[in-house]
């Protein structure tokens, strides 16, 4: 299903798909000859970030996580500088002092990144807070996966928010639909009593839906129902979006198990092959978004194809940015403890 | 001297200060905080205690009904909203009420508010207070009787006022206030009802600058928050044998005015530091090992601590008694150290 917007949005949120697709899969090859600590990639979860993300007004806040990149690509922020940061170096927008868990663009409405699992909640609750005692007109978003409703940060946010009807919407990700856990050798994904994760959410009282978080249309249909929810005084919202994990985030450390995206599948499934049949079949929403946007005459493969093309550039040219940045001086590290 | 100014020579007739309480310096700087800036906003009330003084947040809160907040009991919940609101545009001012509770919300105090600006390379600033009542108040036994000012010195990013009179307690809260970094504000309930100078009108009382509440030749004492009540009555004993003790209170442990110390230690040779957080890794140990570092040439003796003992906080009076810093154990540590 494609949302109803105009054809250049839809060919616009493509494109984000791809660049953030295309960024990961550098990353991925990247961090195979630098140390960039642990990392965690958006894959598969492009058609979620993008269309909720683009339903945003600019002084609209967004609270994400350790998989952060995606989001912020979402909302504009450079990937040459997102790399650089990843890298360490002195052009990273954090000014190195982030790295891939904290990538901050307050400029973008990326005010502080938290990886602590569930530490964002409360905090994007508090930006919500703000924006109604000073009357402004504003949204905070936060994003987090399954897991943070194990912390009790959940409850205590929830309840505060639900309490005081704060302009918040928590877009819980949930990207563990068929994760193998620990019976593959794995650590456990989703570790919870509650059979559904919005039994965690209905006692609250917030406003909830499920969706399928592969579906670009269903998203943004949520996401603007609950954004006109928050604008207009109706209080918190929570959505989860489902998607199965890509099997390359299987891994303690992401591999490209899945190969390098390959655009033509959504057209011309002769080229899928039977390893992972069932992710590049059904699994994976940019595959899918491009399918239905060929489908529906929306785009062409031409079309995507040079799109396509563009991002895996633009990806080129930031990574060669960020390898040829400098570090920071050492003594920078004393910098910015106080404001 | 030549023509003294007209206005010293009738010195007498200027009324002298009015003596307050020190509750009633908490109260005139948080009325007054609140009437400068819109944007301050109280998130909890129980600034006071269970104390007599606690009807004195009635009056604040009938002045500005719309500015004064009781959130749930969920620390990590109401500071995280008090993250997400300072950073959203209020300025405010959360009451953790008793210290013992803010390990509730550490992951928020120190995984949070302290690393934003820091991991953000500068981008984003927390302008909040954190208020709490620290120390042995009689009974409290393990888990209400904490001094975490130590561990929260040790957590770079987070500023630190430990008044001990109503005149600093209300001027050290304007600079807070206006300061753009978390500030932790540590009250002791003991130092509720003691008197002082409390001038009418609103002043600011900076960061960084001791204050000599006692001069004095023979030994220096180092004390904070209610501590400095205990060293001046020491002060007070020592000075029948004659023995002249200088009290320092460095008023902020973050930042802290190490000049004045070392100025005093230098004029003093000895020195004494008392605190009421446990002894290990306390505030006294900082400043000991600081003095030691800068000023071990100026030393005529060992330096002393006067700390509660490293065990938790009992309940039964003689042995609470036990563990805390009296006066008496000040007065015997500078015994040790002079004559």
């Amino acid at each position: 299903m494609l949302p109803d917007l105009a054809p250049d949005q839809l060919v616009d949120q493509l494109r984000t798909m791809l660049r953030i697709r295309r960024f990961e899969e550098a990353l991925i090859k990247l961090a195979g000859d630098h140390d960039v600590g642990h990392f965690h990639v958006y894959i598969g979860q492009e058609a979620t970030g993008v269309p909720a993300l683009a339903r945003l007004e600019d002084g609209d806040v967004v609270y994400t996580t350790h998989r952060n990149h995606g989001h912020l690509i979402a909302r504009g922020v450079d990937p040459a500088g997102m790399l650089a940061e990843i890298l360490g170096k002195a052009t990273g927008i954090n000014r190195g002092k982030g790295g891939t868990l904290h990538l901050a663009s307050a400029a973008h409405g990326f005010p502080t990144t938290s990886s602590s699992v569930g530490g964002s909640l409360p905090i994007a609750v508090g930006s919500a807070f703000a924006f109604k005692e000073l009357g402004r007109d504003r949204v905070s978003v936060a994003i987090f996966g399954d897991g943070a409703l194990e912390e009790g940060a959940w409850h205590e946010a929830a309840n505060i928010a639900a309490m005081r009807g704060v302009p918040v919407i928590f877009l819980c990700e949930n990207n563990s639909l068929e994760a193998l856990g620990q019976k593959a050798n794995e650590y456990p994904s989703s570790t919870l009593a509650a059979v559904e994760l919005t039994d965690l959410v209905a006692p609250f009282g917030i406003p909830f839906e499920v969706l399928d978080g592969t579906d670009p249309a269903a998203v943004d249909g949520a996401m603007a129902r609950a954004i006109e929810r928050a604008r207009t005084g109706g209080g918190p919202s929570f959505l989860e979006t489902r998607t199965v994990r890509w099997p390359g985030n299987r891994p303690l450390w992401p591999q490209l198990l899945t190969g390098e995206t390959d655009v033509s599948m959504a057209w011309d499934p002769t080229r899928i092959p039977d390893e992972h049949r069932a992710w590049h079949e059904r699994q994976d929403g940019v595959l899918r978004y491009i399918a239905d946007l060929v489908e529906a005459g929306r785009a062409t493969p031409d079309t995507v194809r040079a799109i396509d093309d563009a991002a895996r550039s633009e990806m080129v040219a930031a990574i060669t940015f960020a390898l040829e940045s400098p570090y920071p001086d050492p003594r920078e590290a004393l910098d910015h403890v106080f404001a | 001297m030549s023509s003294p100014d007209p206005r010293a020579v009738v010195g007498d007739a200027v009324p002298p200060m009015p003596e307050r309480t020190y509750a009633e310096g908490m109260a005139r700087g948080l009325t007054e905080v609140l009437a400068a800036d819109p944007t301050v906003y109280l998130m909890g009330q129980y600034f006071f205690g269970l104390t007599r003084h606690r009807s004195l947040t009635v009056k604040i809160r009938e002045r500005f009904p719309d500015r004064v907040w009781d959130p749930p009991i969920a620390e990590v919940g109401y500071v995280g909203t008090g993250i997400g609101a300072a950073i959203s545009g209020l300025r405010p001012i959360v009451d953790v009420a008793t210290a013992s509770f803010i390990f509730q919300a550490f992951s928020q105090v120190v995984n949070e508010a302290a690393n934003i600006h820091y991991m953000t390379g500068g981008q984003t600033r927390v302008p909040m207070v954190i208020h709490v009542n620290h120390g042995i108040r009689g009974g409290g036994a393990a888990q209400h009787s904490h001094s975490p000012q130590a561990m929260l010195m040790n957590t770079p990013g987070i500023q630190i006022m430990t008044p001990s009179t109503p005149r600093d307690v209300r001027g050290l809260l304007h600079t807070a206030v206006a300061s753009d970094n978390p500030v932790l504000w540590a009250d002791h309930v003991k130092l509720f009802d003691t008197i002082g100078p409390l001038p009418d009108e609103p002043e600011a009382i900076p960061f960084g600058v001791a204050d000599i509440k006692r001069v004095g030749t023979d030994v220096t004492i180092v004390a904070t928050s209610y501590m400095v009540v205990k060293a001046l009555a020491a002060a007070e004993t020592l000075a029948a044998d004659g023995i002249s003790a200088e009290v320092v209170d460095p008023r902020t442990l973050v930042p802290l005015d190490l000049d004045t110390i070392l100025g005093s230690v230098g004029r003093t040779g000895r020195l004494v530091v008392v605190d009421e957080c446990h002894q290990s890794c306390g505030i006294g140990a900082e400043i000991s090992a600081l003095v030691a570092e800068h000023a071990f040439d100026a030393l005529r003796g060992p330096i002393r601590r006067v700390a509660t003992l490293d065990v938790p906080i009992p309940f039964s009076p003689p042995l609470e008694h036990y563990v805390e810093p009296t006066e008496e154990k000040i007065v015997a540590a500078v015994r040790s150290l002079v004559g």
